[in-house]
């Protein structure tokens, strides 16, 4: 196997296939969704914020295994953590997968997540990884919906695959 | 179709990719299979060549001027207009438009046919395996004017439902819109038949060829349809080319679709007088280099023949339905009874875009998307399906790697 499929590592495939906080919290006082229109990923995602804190999280939706195995270990990370931990969290992850921060030399928080610094070499994937960030990144601004596409594109002219 | 598919294909598939230096490249360390050709094909060295002679010896601006290279550059640029002619067998080479490619053509037709002709109340017939390049522009047309969209529906194996087809029909019925072939499914529709049903009904039909025109030979006067559009850069020329057939009477009474030079015989600030067909519809300096290289292009298929093309591919088609349906897990989407070289395929339990990367890892290149057609999804129920297309180049050799890899892809997933 080359270099470029050191993305779908273990972990990854791992979470694709039991994805972590799966489903919807009852009575949810944070929620969004996010859509990729060009590939289909779609994801909500239900959050209880007390005070600062992110008290649960949870998602569900469908897409590919970069998106799910990210929507699952994103729900993991932030779980627990304030808000403005979260957002430092979603600049970081955005950072690494954008190529903007190389996270073996310059200082984050990312840890685990550095499983999807690959995916900066497959532009047409990015989105895929930062779907559930920028979803979240919308809950915590109570905006209930997010898209890879439009204004809201977090990489314009990063190209999904059309035809 | 069917009886050039039982000839025996006469390709010799070595010497034909040596034509193709893009061939030898490595992706990702692996040796380039290329099975992306329903998206665009590559090009031939005899093509690319065609462009450097042209940039280095030929280039003008067409039409008015004196001087040799702009006599040199009409000349050339006409002569392309006559191979579209040869190429779709159509009557006369006023009948064929340049354009930058079946999108444009088809807009052409919206703007220049629609717009005067299709009125409020009016139909629309499209069948739901069009690429949305055959959809849009019609719903636009639809929006502007309050006319319907009416769809044809398709059973399971993405076969247009016929008699359905013919129920749609009615009085308010002014315009059909059909692919010939499917981009997403392969299906080969029968337009033939299609078009002389519409014609029953004094309805006139285009025809969106941009997946037939590289694969078999085309016939506009024996399919008898009133519009035909392709893409140069799906037979192996460039991007940013194409061209649109029209039947003369109907090109002359349309309306222009761009204004500016080229188009017009006198302009005074208070009336301007359209030139003749096909420059009415050719406002501007038109891509002459890609017109002409789209000739060179014409000419390259020509060599080897539409029909060795159409066998070729077609025994290609069948090796890889064979051996990938073969595959336990593996769903072929798209099981007309005739097809197009194009193999939509799902991994049960696999995204079509994880395996669009992890088959570009091993080298090989296809297409993972709703392949711009995304009422075929939800026909389907899919969000999107991985799609191989082969053209003439490909091999039996590169279906065994794509065989290879799916089974890769399914070890990771398992």
């Amino acid at each position: 196997m080359s270099d470029m499929n050191q993305l779908y590592q273990e972990v990854i495939l791992d979470h694709n296939r039991k994805p972590r906080n799966w489903g919807a919290l009852e009575g949810a006082n944070r929620h969004a969704e996010g859509h990729n229109p060009l590939c289909g990923d779609h994801i909500k995602l239900t959050l209880n914020v007390a005070g600062e804190k992110i008290e649960a999280i949870a998602f569900e939706g469908h897409g590919c295994a970069i998106c799910k195995a990210s929507s699952s270990m994103m729900t993991g990370a932030v779980k627990g953590k304030t808000v403005q931990e979260a957002e430092m969290l979603v600049e970081e992850f955005r950072g690494m997968t954008t190529g903007t921060l190389d996270p073996d030399r310059q200082d984050n928080h990312l840890g685990k997540l550095k499983v999807f610094a690959g995916v900066k070499d497959l532009p047409s994937r990015v989105k895929c990884a930062i779907l559930p960030w920028h979803t979240l990144h919308a809950a915590l601004h109570s905006e209930a919906e997010t898209s890879t596409e439009g204004l809201a594109d977090p990489i314009p002219n990063s190209g999904i695959g059309e035809e | 179709m069917n009886s050039d598919s039982k000839k025996i294909a006469r390709i010799d598939v070595d010497r034909v990719r040596a034509d193709f230096p893009i061939l030898n490249l490595q992706v990702s360390g692996k040796p380039l299979s290329y099975l992306d050709n329903a998206a665009s094909s590559q090009m031939p060295q005899q093509v690319i060549d065609r462009i450097v002679r042209y940039q280095q010896e030929e280039h003008a601006n067409i039409h008015r001027a004196v001087h040799y290279l702009s006599e040199l550059a009409t000349k050339e640029f006409e002569e392309a207009r006559v191979k579209v002619q040869h190429f779709l067998n159509a009557k006369e080479s006023r009948e064929i438009i340049f354009t930058r490619g079946t999108t444009e053509a088809i807009n052409l037709v919206m703007h220049g046919y629609g717009r005067a002709f299709i009125g409020r109340g009016d139909e629309i017939i499209l069948s739901g395996l069009e690429h949305h390049a055959n959809i849009v522009p019609w719903q636009m047309l639809a929006e502007e004017k309050g006319a319907e969209i009416r769809v044809i529906p398709m059973n399971d194996d993405g076969e247009l439902l016929l008699d359905e087809f013919r129920a749609l029909f009615n009085e308010k019925t002014k315009f059909l819109a059909l692919t010939h072939v499917s981009n997403a499914l392969g299906t080969v529709n029968p337009v033939k038949e299609m078009v002389a049903f519409a014609h029953q009904h004094g309805v006139p039909v285009l025809l969106d060829g941009a997946q037939a025109a590289p694969h078999h030979a085309i016939d506009v006067q024996d399919l008898d349809c009133d519009f035909y559009a392709f893409s140069g850069h799906k037979m192996c020329g460039p991007t940013g080319i194409g061209a649109l057939y029209g039947r003369a009477q109907l090109l002359e009474k349309m309306q222009p679709y761009q204004g500016g030079g080229d188009m017009i015989l006198s302009v005074t600030f208070e009336k301007t007088t359209y030139n003749v067909i096909p420059a009415k519809f050719e406002a501007g300096t038109p891509p002459i280099m890609g017109a002409i290289v789209l000739g060179a292009a014409i000419d390259y298929l020509n060599g080897l023949g539409l029909a060795n093309i159409e066998a070729y591919e077609h025994e290609l088609l069948d090796y890889a339905t064979q051996r990938v349906s073969a595959i336990p897990g593996v769903k072929i989407i798209g099981t007309a009874k005739h097809k197009a070289a194009v193999l939509s395929f799902e991994i049960e339990g696999v995204h079509p875009h994880d395996v669009g990367t992890i088959l570009n890892a091993e080298g090989i290149a296809i297409r993972t998307g709703h392949h711009c057609a995304q009422p075929v999804m939800q026909r389907f129920h899919v969000p999107a399906t991985a799609r191989a297309s082969f053209a003439f180049y490909n091999t039996r050799e590169e279906i065994d790697r794509l065989v290879e890899g799916i089974r890769k892809v399914q070890e990771m997933f398992s």
